[in-house]
């Protein structure tokens, strides 16, 4: 599997578009003795975007936290463009934390609990890996986060801390820092599930308008609208599994597999509504 | 008793001057003692063994020994093993070995009560070994711990006064001599007293504008 790896990186071009910018190929990883995820297979390409349904428990965070190896696989590969993570190239070794840090520069990861950093302004927050990891010149850091801050909506509040914003804006700040460090590939884990209902339209917003703009993105979410409507493709998780991948239209309509009908059951409202629309 | 402050206060100069002594030493020291204790914290925090163990070694011999003790030592005990230093740098010595361990011990505590979530970020972002303990651990273990720190600075300007026994010629110093040539031991140590009650004032002054400013980051 090494050896592929090294091949992929002299592909041509042409290739290298086509290639996935994130694949998954066989990854299990146990917890004790409770196995969380089983032999998991997927593929992200350019500017898709996958939502990883599935109920609580099923290893949708875990799955994430290993894409950027947050959390270690026990077996399976990784490739973020071709590259493989956690491995030094042609060889079983394990990277070093600082041999991890560049790969892990271009995965940007949106957390449940926002994550961000409470020492620092917004600003600073958005300013910090590009400056400090990425080694770009300040200048440039900081107009393109003043960008971003724009179109967040959050353009004032640069010079306050965290601790000052509400959870939709702390939410929208830790996108735009993970979009501040031009990733490859954003990760979403519940990134709404810790907000009070009335901001997590703000945050889905953001998160639209992002999928529409074709940004790659992978998006663990119990928000079945969202799914819905701004997904490339579903993958159903279950007891660590991947049960089920399709298309929205036909996963919320009609699913393969009875442990998804299930699962839509208990999100009714959701199902009802695809029902009503594909009436 | 009025002419006895009358004759400490003929000899401000030596109190001030022992203050100011005190000051520098007392400054000097704190800041080594942090410098250092952040490597001890480091180790103390490492996933090796070996490493963690004569941190934790060292941490805890410091905590029980008393200050008196170590300061005896460094500055006679030492010179059998051939080590000397004068009186000045065996008590700027003996006042950052002793603190930095309980400064290493203030910030460990710190940094085992950050959020997972605030490392997890750090890593997701890139960083790693010394700039992730830079620029995502440290920032906000510091700001955590600024009133212990605080604290421990008056700890420090307290013990500093022990070191009147190797003859630094600290405050407690300069007000012991006084005392002894003129015999004014109350109105020379009530001087004193006053005096390091106003030191420790202007640092707890310190710590609260210092804590104010971190209060935005809560």
């Amino acid at each position: 599997m090494a050896s592929a790896a090294a091949t992929r990186t002299s592909e041509p071009a042409a290739a290298a578009a086509e290639r996935p910018v994130l694949e998954v190929q066989g990854v299990w990883k146990k917890f004790g003795e409770h196995d969380v995820l089983i032999d998991v297979s997927l593929s992200v390409r350019k500017g898709q975007t996958i939502c990883i349904l599935g109920p609580s428990g099923s290893g949708k965070s875990t799955l994430l936290r290993c894409l950027n190896w947050l959390e270690r696989p026990d077996h399976g590969h990784i490739f973020l463009s071709g590259q493989r993570i956690g491995y030094r190239a042609g060889s079983e070794l394990p990277m070093t934390p600082a041999e991890l840090a560049p790969i892990r520069a271009r995965i940007g990861m949106v957390f449940q609990h926002f994550n961000l950093w409470p020492h620092l302004t917004v600003m600073g927050n958005l300013i910090e890996a590009p400056i400090w990891v990425q080694s770009r010149p300040r200048g440039e850091v900081v107009a393109e986060a003043e960008v971003l801050l724009d179109k967040i909506g959050l353009r004032e509040k640069a010079d306050v801390y965290p601790a000052r914003l509400s959870g939709g804006q702390k939410q929208r700040v830790a996108i735009a820092r993970a979009l501040a460090m031009r990733p490859a590939v954003l990760l979403f884990d519940e990134a709404t599930s810790a907000l009070d209902p009335e901001l997590v339209g703000e945050v889905l917003a953001v998160m639209e308008d992002l999928a529409k703009a074709g940004m790659t993105m992978v998006v663990v979410t119990h928000e079945m609208s969202f799914a819905q409507d701004a997904a490339d493709e579903i993958v159903f998780l279950d007891h660590g599994r991947v049960v089920e991948v399709a298309s929205p239209e036909k996963f919320f309509r009609e699913p393969d597999t009875e442990r998804a009908r299930q699962f839509l059951q208990r999100y009714g409202a959701t199902t009802r509504r695809a029902f009503r629309d594909g009436a | 008793m009025t002419r006895e402050f009358a004759i400490v206060w003929a000899h401000r100069d030596r109190l001030l001057e022992g203050l100011a002594n005190t000051i520098w030493l007392c400054v000097l020291a704190t800041i080594l003692a942090l410098v250092i204790a952040g490597p001890i914290t480091v180790a103390l925090m490492s996933a090796n063994r070996p490493l963690r163990a004569v941190a934790r070694g060292f941490v805890d011999a410091m905590r029980c020994v008393p200050f008196l003790l170590l300061a005896y030592i460094v500055y006679y005990g030492l010179p059998s093993l051939g080590i000397r230093f004068n009186n000045w740098s065996a008590g700027l010595c003996a006042l950052v070995t002793y603190n930095a361990a309980y400064m290493a011990e203030i910030l460990r505590g710190a940094w085992a009560s950050l959020p997972r979530e605030h490392v997890d970020a750090g890593h997701a972002f890139g960083f790693s070994g010394a700039r992730l303990y830079w620029r995502i651990i440290l920032p906000p273990v510091v700001m955590a711990c600024v009133p212990v720190i605080g604290n421990q600075m008056i700890q420090i300007i307290k013990d500093s006064a022990f070191l009147t026994i190797i003859a630094v010629p600290e405050l407690t110093h300069e007000a012991s001599a006084i005392q002894s040539m003129y015999y004014v031991p109350f109105a020379a140590f009530v001087a004193a007293v006053a005096l390091y009650w106003l030191l420790c004032r202007i640092v707890e002054t310190l710590v609260a504008a210092v804590e104010r400013r971190a209060e935005a980051t809560r």
